[in-house]
């Protein structure tokens, strides 16, 4: 599959840098519009850092971004938020001490007019309109985030990126720590997104079944560069695997690098 | 509506007698420290009559509003996880800043215009030195008090001076019956305002909360600390002139530490956790209040101050007690 001007996100020769760290030597990757991409590797092989940079909460230190073909700098996640672009953070990004819909609107807060004053009945009414449509339960809007469980927070922030129609979104490992009921809820959710087919979305995952399961293509990041670039249907959970795995024996048989 | 994604999914809860007894506490942070202030105020009415007087009233209003003013914004500046030691230093100086502008012959009102700015300013220098030079506002704090006090007693020769302003002014600046306290509740009021239904409010929860989630949410943090500094700066210089105008007196000694910490005594009693991420405005009022009917009454019944130190001491460490709970029940679901 080679990158065409009608690709939702490509990028070219990305490098970051964190001091001595490089996490990042140069990323080509392209996701096609409505594609679900799987990006999986190691931990400690840039994932998270890439998703970081497509939704500008990280500057890269080389390398182009472009959107609809179109190259951009992205520079803020407000900015990438306004292009469309919707992350959810591996680290959820939640505010335990807010309420669910507080959560929902953070920084894209409904207000009246003239005073700017917080519309909370208008913002509880749509985050409960939108979690009802993507089937997400919890107790009610006004339930703060630290009583929920893990699962349900993960729809929240999926909910919470959904929400504003994005166009591209970014899913850093929501499938981690779940239990298997939980990890289907989430799952669900993703394919009935892809269903509607009016987003692009990047996932990383470590399950490979989850992966092939939910995406078209996958992705492997070693190093910080992309070694692998395969349909789905073309490859299988031994490959991926084995492709993981094949680092750790390469490095127990002294011969790594 | 709500019960169409209502889940019978139930969170865990906390057990035992305590949760009985401590949940309503918990639940109703505010009233319950309201309920307390009126049986301490029933107690000491019964114990001497003259707690109920006019004058009193007044004595306790006096007591209660630059602390609680201060103690807003200590608290927006708690909720978002940083502390000024220093607005006690700013309640001293904004004053004499006043008095030499004023001198200089600029009119009052336009004086203490510029004495607030100036004390933005201290607010300013403090979050530059916690958000963009990474001090932590501990330290930064502490660095601020040593200097301002040092700077407010060599302009002022160590000496205080009698305050500036006519009688209008001095009336409206603090110095009628109950001028102090219409200021403190119409701040209350906007305080309130600002933290329950304001964007800035509900951004400086988050940055409190989960700075790193807030910052990934596209919520300007830093910005967000420094407003926070800059306005717990103009509470104490603003507290400090209303201060210095109620006495007559403008004095290098005033406000200071004990200013500021009974500032984050009222904000901690009134339910605000030393961690960030929550409190409320109200609460700092009522939390204030508290500690000066306590002062109040004391000092009527002719309890020592020795004896005061002890039981705010104690309240002290039940609020701690009751906030650590709180934030405890929150994360395994009850209350
Ligand atoms: N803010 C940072 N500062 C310094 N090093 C970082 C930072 N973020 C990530 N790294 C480093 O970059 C590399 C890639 O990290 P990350 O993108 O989180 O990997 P992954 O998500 O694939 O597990 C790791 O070596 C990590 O330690
Ligand atoms: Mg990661």
């Amino acid at each position: 599959m080679s990158a065409t001007a009608a690709d939702a996100i490509r990028t070219e020769d990305i490098v970051k840098r964190f001091g001595a760290v490089t996490a990042l030597a140069g990323v080509t990757m392209h996701l096609a519009k409505g594609e679900v991409l799987g990006l999986i590797g190691d931990n400690g092989a840039g994932k998270s850092t890439l998703v970081k940079i497509l939704c500008g909460f990280l500057q890269p230190t080389e390398g182009r971004i472009y959107l609809d073909g179109r190259e951009v700098r992205l520079r803020s996640v407000t900015h990438a938020r306004s292009l469309g672009i919707e992350t959810v953070y591996q680290d959820l990004a939640l505010i335990p001490e807010l309420t669910v819909y507080q959560n929902m609107f953070l920084n894209r807060e409904l207000t009246g007019r003239p005073l700017p004053l917080l519309n909370h009945r208008e913002m509880k009414l749509r985050a409960e309109a939108c979690l009802r449509e993507m089937g997400v339960r919890i107790p009610s809007v006004n339930t703060e985030v630290a009583k929920l469980s893990g699962g349900q927070r993960q729809s929240i922030a999926i909910a919470r990126s959904v929400y504003s129609q994005a166009k591209v979104l970014l899913l850093d490992e929501p499938l981690a720590a779940m239990g298997a009921k939980e990890g289907a809820l989430i799952l669900g959710l993703i394919r009935n997104l892809k269903a509607k087919g009016d987003v692009s979305m990047i996932v990383i995952a470590h399950n490979y079944a989850q992966v092939l399961e939910v995406c078209d293509r996958v992705n492997l990041l070693e190093h910080g560069t992309v070694a692998l670039d395969k349909p789905a249907r073309e490859t299988s959970v031994e490959e991926l695997t084995e492709l993981v795995v094949r680092e750790y024996r390469a490095a127990a048989q002294g011969g790594h690098r | 509506m709500a019960r169409s994604i209502v889940t019978s999914e139930r969170p865990r809860g906390w057990s035992g007698i305590g949760r009985t007894v401590l949940a309503p506490f918990l639940r109703f942070r505010e009233s319950s420290v309201a309920v307390v202030v009126v049986l301490l105020g029933f107690y000491f009415w019964t114990a001497n009559n003259a707690f109920f007087t006019s004058d009193n009233i007044a004595t306790i209003s006096q007591l209660t509003a630059p602390t609680a003013i201060i103690a807003y914004g200590e608290t927006m500046l708690l909720i978002c996880g940083e502390i000024d030691l220093s607005v006690g230093q700013v309640f001293a100086l904004a004053p004499f800043i006043m008095d030499f502008v004023n001198q200089a012959g600029v009119p009052l009102p336009a004086s203490v215009v510029l004495a607030l700015i100036a004390s933005i300013a201290v607010g300013f220098l403090n979050g530059l030195f916690t958000v963009f030079l990474r001090v932590p506002s501990f330290v930064a704090t502490l660095g601020m008090l040593f200097l301002l006090n040092g700077v407010t007693l060599t302009i002022s020769h160590g000496f205080p001076v009698h305050t500036p302003g006519g009688a209008f002014f001095t009336a409206v600046m603090g110095q009628a019956g109950f001028a102090e306290i219409v200021w403190a509740l119409g701040l209350l009021g906007v305080m309130h305002l600002v933290l329950a239904h304001t964007r800035f409010g509900l951004h400086t929860i988050a940055t409190g909360g989960n700075l790193v989630g807030a910052s990934e949410a596209g919520v300007r943090v830093g910005a967000v600390k420094m407003a926070n500094f800059m306005l717990t700066s103009l509470f104490g210089g603003f507290a400090g002139i209303l201060e210095a105008v109620r006495i007559r007196s403008t004095d290098p000694l005033a406000g200071g530490t004990e200013a500021m910490f009974a500032a984050v005594v009222g904000a901690v009693i009134g339910g605000t956790a030393l961690a960030g991420g929550s409190g409320t405005i109200i609460g700092a009022m009522l939390g204030t209040l508290l500690v000066s009917v306590l002062k109040d009454g004391f000092t009527l019944l002719g309890v020592s101050a020795f004896t005061f130190d002890m039981i705010l001491g104690v309240a002290i460490l039940v609020a701690m007690v009751l906030n650590v709970r709180l934030s405890t029940l929150r994360r395994g679901g009850q209350v």
